[in-house]
């Protein structure tokens, strides 16, 4: 798998190029808009990660290019802006997904992985780890074919586990995946603890080959058993 | 006390003295006038009566003042020459008509002399004179008539032309109450020739001018510094979860890790509120949606069961009507989620919330700490009531801030042991 990541600033490329290739995925990379937009043009990639604001122009530009040879399908919009006039825009031109800086490196993950799923396996919203499978469009997890049970919270904590796979997950990244944006209270992690717990013991009871690892009691992990 | 009012006291003050000072100047200028003209029929008298008793064979002398009015005595040649004619302010005793017995009555008397057939008389003439007191009191009552005139004038003059030559001032005041800062609408212009109030609108102009500018910087200011802040921070914060995952750390080095995780994460979350509140104060309105509350409120609240059932907090629902609005769909979502959740957060074990829905407005109510929060500072920013909390500050001030922009009304009180946060829509 091949991801392009666009993006201008150093660290923050080194981060996401890092974490990406924890999950055994081939990074590019482009920190201005002329090499940006020649790799984007040339080359196939199952995911492109876009910031807006480059020097040399905008990302906005490369997105119509891509548009115009029908590329766009697979690309994340990671902008500082959280305006959405640029989110709408972005979308509108055909960009899968739109992320807002800061993100979690998970979330990120997440949204790679749902994108680079859906480009290969179209329309598959199927998500298959060992004896797990989690069908997020009918919000339903199947645990060796058997039906299992979960609330919607513990359904987004789990999808988001099989996403990151064996990656740390902290407390507080789920936390506000859990509370939702804007809010003012994400670091109450009573509930987060309590949904783990109930979600380690349906997997268990249901025999599931993953479980989910608490991580110095600074976050979560899925594992293989 | 308003201008009118204001020059109508120092007029009638004013006018007072200057009415008095007239008053009395004409009291002693009528005097004069009265006492010539009275001296002058005196002379005319005079010489009647010395023409009439010189005629006469035999001058009757006549000591008494009867209806003739004047007494005629013989003097001897020394006080006869001595003598001048002389016109006195005295008092007689006099019968008038209208008395029942004879009084004394202020009268103007001429004394004179002359010589007949080698004697001298002394001739004193009397004519009555009006009371001065009388003057007087006519006098006062006409004054004090005078000046109710005069104010009663003022006060109709102020009225009608005064205010209709302020007119202009007073429509420009009532816009400059109105104006607020964060609405674009510059001033409209005031029609008027006056010249004072054309500067002074030129001058308030040019300051509301230079306050916009300060304002819209300052804006522009937070929003920068905020956005500016947001790459910075993903950085130390991925660079942080990269470490997390190295498998050679020890406890110590997590445990600081994690602390300083958290207060980038609480860094994040302050920044993005605070983006969120200088776009909503930049009135970033995009779309406006027809937004059912009753579903949106639903909705959140199934986004947050599990939330509250963690928390043992029960959630009721009245609908009495169905409220909709338009609204920016985003707007409207934070607003209602952020009422929702800061009423499940604060909440106790086994507390309730009251939801109540209808045509105008919605209102939450929750239990929750038995103390009255305070009314003027529940909605500032970075208000927070409890300290161990890693809570913004910031989630009730942005609902205030997106209800400011749709001129919402929102209120908060105390009542029956429960904090209520009631929105008010208006008529759509």
């Amino acid at each position: 798998m091949k991801v392009l990541v666009i993006e201008d600033e150093e660290q923050l490329l080194n981060n996401i190029k890092e974490s990406l290739e924890k999950e055994k995925i081939l990074v590019e990379t482009a920190m201005e808009f002329n090499t940006a937009i020649e790799k984007a043009l040339i080359y196939d990639y199952d995911c492109i990660l876009l910031d807006i604001m480059l020097p040399n122009g905008s990302g906005i530009d490369i997105l119509k290019e891509l548009k115009k040879s029908n590329k766009t399908d697979n690309v994340i919009i990671i902008s500082a802006k959280d305006s959405l006039d640029d989110k709408l825009l972005g979308l509108e031109l055909g960009a899968d997904d739109y992320l807002t800086k800061p993100f979690h490196l998970a979330e990120l993950n997440a949204r790679v992985k749902a994108v680079i799923r859906r480009k290969n396996f179209s329309g598959n919203h199927i998500l298959d780890i060992l004896n797990v499978s989690l069908n997020t469009n009918e919000r339903e997890l199947k645990i060796n074919n058997e039906l299992v049970h979960l609330n919607r919270k513990e359904f987004d904590i789990l999808s988001y586990f099989l996403m990151n796979k064996n990656r740390l997950i902290p407390k507080s990244a789920l936390a506000e995946y859990v509370w939702g944006d804007h809010s003012d209270e994400a670091d109450n992690f009573d509930f987060i603890y309590y949904q783990i717990k109930n979600l380690r013991k349906k997997l268990n009871d249901a025999k599931a080959d993953v479980t989910i690892e608490a991580v110095y009691g600074m976050g979560y992990k899925l594992t293989e058993t | 006390m308003k201008l009118l009012n204001q020059s109508i006291k120092y007029l009638a003050i004013a006018l007072l003295f200057v009415v008095a000072l007239w008053a009395i100047a004409f009291y002693f200028s009528m005097l004069n006038q009265i006492k010539d003209s009275i001296d002058e029929e005196l002379e005319h008298q005079k010489r009647l009566i010395i023409r009439n008793t010189l005629s006469d064979a035999i001058i009757a002398t006549k000591p008494d003042f009867d209806e003739n009015l004047y007494t005629l005595e013989r003097i001897n040649k020394r006080a006869a020459i001595s003598a001048k004619d002389q016109y006195l302010d005295t008092e007689i005793l006099m019968q008038d008509a209208d008395d029942p017995i004879p009084e004394l009555e202020p009268v103007r008397m001429l004394v004179t002399v002359f010589r007949a057939n080698n004697s001298y008389y002394q001739l004193k003439i009397v004519n009555p004179i009006i009371e001065q007191n009388d003057l007087i009191k006519a006098l006062l009552w006409n004054v004090i008539g005078l000046y109710i005139i005069l104010i009663l004038s003022i006060i109709f003059i102020n009225n009608f032309i005064l205010k209709k030559l302020w007119q202009p001032f007073y429509t420009f005041l009532e816009q400059l109450k109105l104006y607020k800062i964060d609405d674009s609408k510059p001033l409209s212009e005031t029609k008027t020739n006056i010249q004072e109030f054309k500067d002074l609108q030129q001058t308030v102009d040019e300051m509301t001018q230079r306050s916009v500018n300060a304002y819209n910087r300052q804006k522009e200011f937070t929003e920068n510094a905020a956005h500016e802040l947001q790459t910075p921070i993903a950085i130390a914060r991925n660079k942080i979860e990269l470490l997390f995952e190295e498998n050679n750390l020890t406890e110590n080095q997590v445990q600081k890790l994690t602390e300083t995780y958290q207060v980038l994460q609480r860094l994040t979350k302050l920044n993005k509120s605070l983006l969120l509140l200088s776009k909503i104060e930049n009135i970033q309105i995009m779309e406006e949606l027809e937004i059912n509350f009753n579903e949106l409120v639903k909705q959140n609240i199934k986004e947050l069961e599990e939330i509250a059932l963690f928390k043992k907090v029960e959630i009721v629902v009245a609908e009495k009507d169905s409220l909709v609005r338009k609204m920016d769909k985003s707007y409207a979502q934070i607003l209602v989620a952020n009422l929702l959740k800061n009423a499940i957060y604060h909440n106790i074990e086994n507390g309730k919330i009251e939801i109540l829905i209808d045509t105008q407005q919605l209102s939450i109510s929750n239990t929750g700490n038995e103390e009255k929060l305070d009314n003027d500072k529940i909605f500032n920013r970075f208000q927070k009531y409890n300290s161990f909390s890693n809570s913004t500050g910031l989630g009730l001030a942005i609902v205030k801030a997106i209800a400011s922009i749709y001129r919402l009304e929102i209120n908060y009180y105390f009542q029956d042991k429960k904090h209520c946060f009631q929105l008010k829509f208006g008529k759509q």
